[in-house]
């Protein structure tokens, strides 16, 4: 989230789209409806109506995978009703960049596209540049090579009668949803987009968010009070762990992965620090040197030196080509290039799209080390529906842990608070926490090599690792300490003092720092999460920021981009919701996005400082599938063609191929399904379903459908069907609802399916199996994120 | 306010028909509050958390028993500024998670081509899973590519998880699959 959870009171409209918020996060309904109280307007828009939508002011379905069209549909109809907000757009976007002449876009595709490799030349993308390497700008945003006025005309195909032909949704309701929302593209309303797994898990799921983002980029919503982009997490540390950089590409706080072309330090710094020219330009990103040296000390401590380039090749790095993402990864495991697998704290053999093919490749590993609480269906995959496990070779290892109340340690929610947990009671049988389990099997590990060598043994040996877990201890680390005495930015610092904020790291080895964008939690003044002080100042009080209340990454900044929602003067655009304010030459309220003062006094800075030139990128020439947001069909699509371009699916998408990857066609599954969560269930149920209240409320898997399916196919509410897809069969429960409603995609009926993907076959007892059997190992081309919220099905009476 | 299961059903809506919107909270109000401090669990500590299952971040209160050390109840923290003491039906129950008979509680191993469990201890589970990590490791590691780049990495082992994990452990995770040489780590963020 770019704001957090109580903010969302601000908000005088609201939009959940791809989130059933009410039912998924529930408390964050506190929140909405007190927004509602005070008089805000709550929309929601879903294929299915659920109890978010029973407490919106209104409610309106569309087709799953047509949320671009849905959203190109309201940037049309902002920019046509010059219902943006001008100064805004010019200021603080890149809308009143030029683009360079090669920037093109025809029958669905880009300039720059390659149709042996499927992939774009983004060099066909590039601003133009002054002589200082500055980009061009026409404030007016009249030029014709303007990003507002490319973007104005991208948009100029997506009618309401194209946009409702494309998503089923109709036209008036479409009007009203685009009425209500861009009434916020002025200084004293905001508005406030809520959305989850239903915006992400498509083959254009980043665009999903950038169209978005867009919308709220052209009415002015990113860094007030009340606005945002606010993507609602599913698991208590997802925000946490992404930051800590459990991914193939990234390191911790977001630094890339080295490649193997990157063959020493410089050049890989050389390589992902970006420059800018303009002297008005944070560039934030250009302290990258400083993380990234700060990191190796931290991994490698006294061993990393300057000398051997900080340890930099004990890193491992990635082919440059390689994806080593999810799908990848079961890919490989599947053509058996991976022996050894660790599945720790999660169940992929009911959470992965493709589930089945995930279950088969767990068949072809030497060994399996499986860390949970409960026995679930990924450790115990070898005597799973369809397994013989006489002819499985695969050994496991199950290693039971402590839950979260029986360790100590902290976690990060969606609105980036990291919070500090206690521990109540020791677990039973005196079994370890994660941390423990980890510490002491490197530590094994590590013996071994002491005793035997191996292979490249430095980097095992020269980790800087604990004898023993402590997570206070880690948590200083990764806040990050000095390493010597020193003096930065004329402060004088001892070795062992906590680094105080990031801009005290450096890139010669003084300080280490585990994670940058921590750096500030936890300082000589204490670990930071632990705080529950309330106090607030009044500009604090009126928006309801905490700011002593736990931490929040960065530097305790509550709400990102906040010098946004100030004009050129520091003064707020909404003064009655006032997020920063400048006077007597200083920042009042949150923490100001930089500390620099207000822009028109010419010592000031763009606000969007993690962007290389300082601006909201109404243009994104860094995306693998185009610098606008273009409509494409989902991968398995219910219809002969794309009404909106000439390219059916996203083309620079990748699917696989072994036996286990098959692609459905609408000739043979018609039915449009879609998968979601439950109140009582948690992601792949391996908690929850093990817990006798929680199962007692829902028991089994069902499959949700409309009347007029249930008439079509003679299935009565309650008895059991079978959901057909090429890659499995499912039999669930059918649920008969006026929740879902066929829908009118151009001239045909289209009806829509959804099932909840808690289940397995493990626990409960007949309480069917994981719907994630049925959907489709394909994922977005920038994030690689699996297309499991659209895929094609049959489903029939059994 | 100690749940029953009998609150908990009514809490949670299943006791009424059609659409009404139940899950959005169990409050606990000061009151309530107060009269549970004066009940069952006034022979109890208390220890602060903050729930493990949505990113919403609620606070929670844990009672433990001061006598038999086990945890008694658990309840919406009403100091907690997001919160305010609500839960849902799953932070309602978060005591069950920790206090449930169907938890395992000693390493299991599954041999190749065997059809069940055998219980094991940890010291053997972890000298095991140890020595396979480094016969695995040292059989595939790949010190440079075809083009004589150092790249130091093994791709025969795989790691995934844990969005469940605490940052402490997340760290510690990555940097330990990172200093073996892994390059497919992944977990939960990625879909």
């Amino acid at each position: 989230m770019t704001n957090h959870w109580i903010d969302i009171k601000n908000a005088n409209v609201i939009l959940i789209m791809g989130s059933n918020a009410g039912e998924n996060h529930p408390i964050s309904f506190k929140w909405v409806l007190k927004a509602k109280k005070e008089g805000a307007t709550l929309i929601h828009v879903d294929p299915r109506y659920t109890r978010t939508s029973a407490l919106a002011d209104f409610y309106t379905h569309l087709r799953p995978g047509t949320d671009i069209a849905f959203l190109g549909g309201m940037i049309n109809y902002i920019i046509k009703n010059k219902k943006y907000f001008k100064e805004y757009v010019s200021e603080y976007t890149n809308a009143s960049f030029i683009v360079n002449k090669k920037f093109d876009f025809k029958n669905g595709l880009f300039s720059g596209f390659n149709d042996k490799t499927h992939s774009y030349d983004k060099s066909f993308w590039k601003f133009e540049l002054d002589e200082n390497g500055v980009p061009k700008k026409d404030k007016s945003l009249k030029h014709p090579r303007c990003v507002f006025q490319l973007l104005k005309k991208h948009f100029s195909r997506y009618t309401l009668d194209k946009v409702s032909a494309v998503t089923g949704t109709p036209k008036e309701d479409l009007l009203k949803v685009y009425k209500i929302y861009s009434s916020t593209g002025v200084g004293n309303r905001a508005g406030t987009c809520m959305y989850a797994m239903g915006w992400t898990q498509h083959t254009v799921g980043v665009q999903n968010i950038r169209t978005m983002t867009i919308i709220q980029l052209l009415l002015g919503n990113i860094g007030i009070s009340g606005g945002g982009v606010n993507a609602l997490r599913g698991e208590s540390n997802v925000q946490g762990s992404t930051d800590h950089a459990i991914l193939f590409h990234i390191l911790p706080g977001y630094l890339k992965v080295p490649k193997a072309s990157m063959k020493d330090l410089e050049t890989y710094l050389n390589k992902v620090t970006p420059k800018s020219s303009d002297p008005m330009s944070a560039n934030w990103w250009g302290n990258y040197p400083k993380y990234m040296v700060s990191i190796l000390k931290a991994f490698y401590g006294d061993n990393a030196t300057k000398e051997n380039d900080f340890c930099y090749n004990y890193l491992p790095k990635l082919d440059n080509k390689t994806n080593y993402s999810w799908l990848s990864l079961f890919d490989a495991m599947y053509r058996e290039k991976i022996k050894g697998f660790f599945a720790w704290g999660q169940n992929p053999a009911v959470s992965g799209a493709d589930a089945q093919k995930n279950r088969d490749a767990m068949e072809k590993l030497d060994w399996m080390v499986n860390v949970n609480i409960f026995e679930n269906e990924t450790g115990s995959f070898w005597k799973g529906p369809g397994k013989n496990p006489k002819k499985i070779k695969t050994e496991v290892f199950f290693l039971p842990c402590a839950v979260s109340v029986e360790k100590e340690g902290s976690i990060t929610n969606s609105g980036r608070w990291m919070q500090w947990r206690y521990k109540a009671a020791n677990p039973p049988n005196g079994l370890p926490g994660d941390g423990e389990i980890m510490v002491d099997l490197m530590n094994k590990i590590k013996e071994l090599y002491k005793k035997d060598g191996g292979v490249f043994p430095e980097p095992i040996l020269k980790l800087n690792w604990p004898n023993k877990y402590d997570s206070d201890k880690v948590a200083k680390i990764v806040n990050g300490y000095f390493m010597k005495d020193t003096v930065v930015k004329g402060k004088k610092f001892k070795k062992g003092d906590q680094v105080p904020s990031f801009a005290y790291l450096t890139d010669d080895g003084a300080t280490c720092s585990g994670n940058w964008l921590y750096c500030n939690s936890y300082t000589n003044k204490g670990n930071m999460a632990k705080r529950r002080d309330k106090t607030q100042t009044d500009i604090q009080k009126n928006i309801g920021l905490f700011p002593k209340w736990a931490w929040c990454w960065p530097v305790n900044r509550r709400i990102l981009y906040n010098r946004a929602s100030v004009d050129l003067n520091g003064k707020p655009w909404n003064p009655d919701k006032t997020v920063i304010v400048w006077k007597n030459g200083k920042w009042h309220g949150d923490v100001p996005d930089g500390g620099w003062p207000p822009i028109a006094t010419g010592k000031g800075r763009h606000p969007f400082i993690m962007r290389k030139h300082g601006f909201g990128q109404v243009f994104g020439p860094g995306r693998a599938d185009g610098p606008f947001p273009e409509f494409y069909e989902p991968l398995e699509s219910p219809v002969k063609k794309n009404l909106l371009n000439r390219q059916k699916s996203n083309p620079v998408v990748k699917t696989f191929n072994t036996p286990d990857d098959k692609y459905a066609d609408y000739h043979k599954y018609p039915i449009v399904c879609t998968t979601f969560r439950l109140t009582e269930h948690w992601q792949s149920g391996i908690l929850t379903r093990w817990q006798p209240w929680l199962v007692e409320a829902q028991p089994a898997v069902f499959v949700e459908i409309s009347e007029e399916l249930a008439k079509e196919k003679r299935i009565k509410n309650g008895e059991m069907v079978l959901v057909e897809s090429p890659r499995a069969n499912l039999k669930a429960v059918a649920m008969v609802t006026k929740r879902l409603a066929p829908m009118k995609i151009g001239k045909k009926k289209v009806h829509v399916a959804g099932l909840p993907w808690h289940f397995g076959w493990e626990v409960p007892k007949g309480g069917g199996d994981a719907a994630n059997l049925l959907t489709p190992s394909v994922g977005d081309p920038n994030t690689m994120i699996p297309e499991t919220k659209s895929f094609l099905v049959n489903i029939r009476k059994l | 306010m100690k749940i029953t299961r009998r609150d908990f059903l009514k809490f949670t809506g299943l006791t009424a028909a059609g659409l009404a919107l139940t899950s959005l909270g169990v409050d606990f109000t000061k009151e309530a509050y107060a009269q549970a401090k004066a009940s069952k669990i006034s022979m109890a500590k208390e220890t602060l958390t903050i729930c493990p299952y949505c990113a919403v971040g609620c606070g929670i209160i844990c009672h433990t028993s001061l006598v038999t050390k086990k945890i008694i109840n658990t309840e919406g923290d009403p100091e907690h500024p997001i919160n305010q003491g609500a839960l849902c039906s799953k932070g309602a129950s978060l005591f069950q998670l920790a206090n449930n008979p169907n938890r395992i509680t000693t390493p299991l191993y599954r041999a190749p081509y065997s059809d069940k469990w055998q219980k094991v201890t940890w010291d053997w589970a972890l000298t095991e899973i140890a020595k396979r990590v480094k016969k695995t490791r040292d059989s595939y590691f790949i010190l440079k590519d075809k083009n004589g780049n150092i790249v130091n990495r093994v791709e025969a082992i795989a790691h995934i998880g844990s969005a469940a994990l605490d940052n402490e452990e997340c760290y510690l995770i990555q940097q330990m699959m990172r200093g073996l040489g892994l390059v497919y780590i992944e977990h939960q963020a990625r879909i």
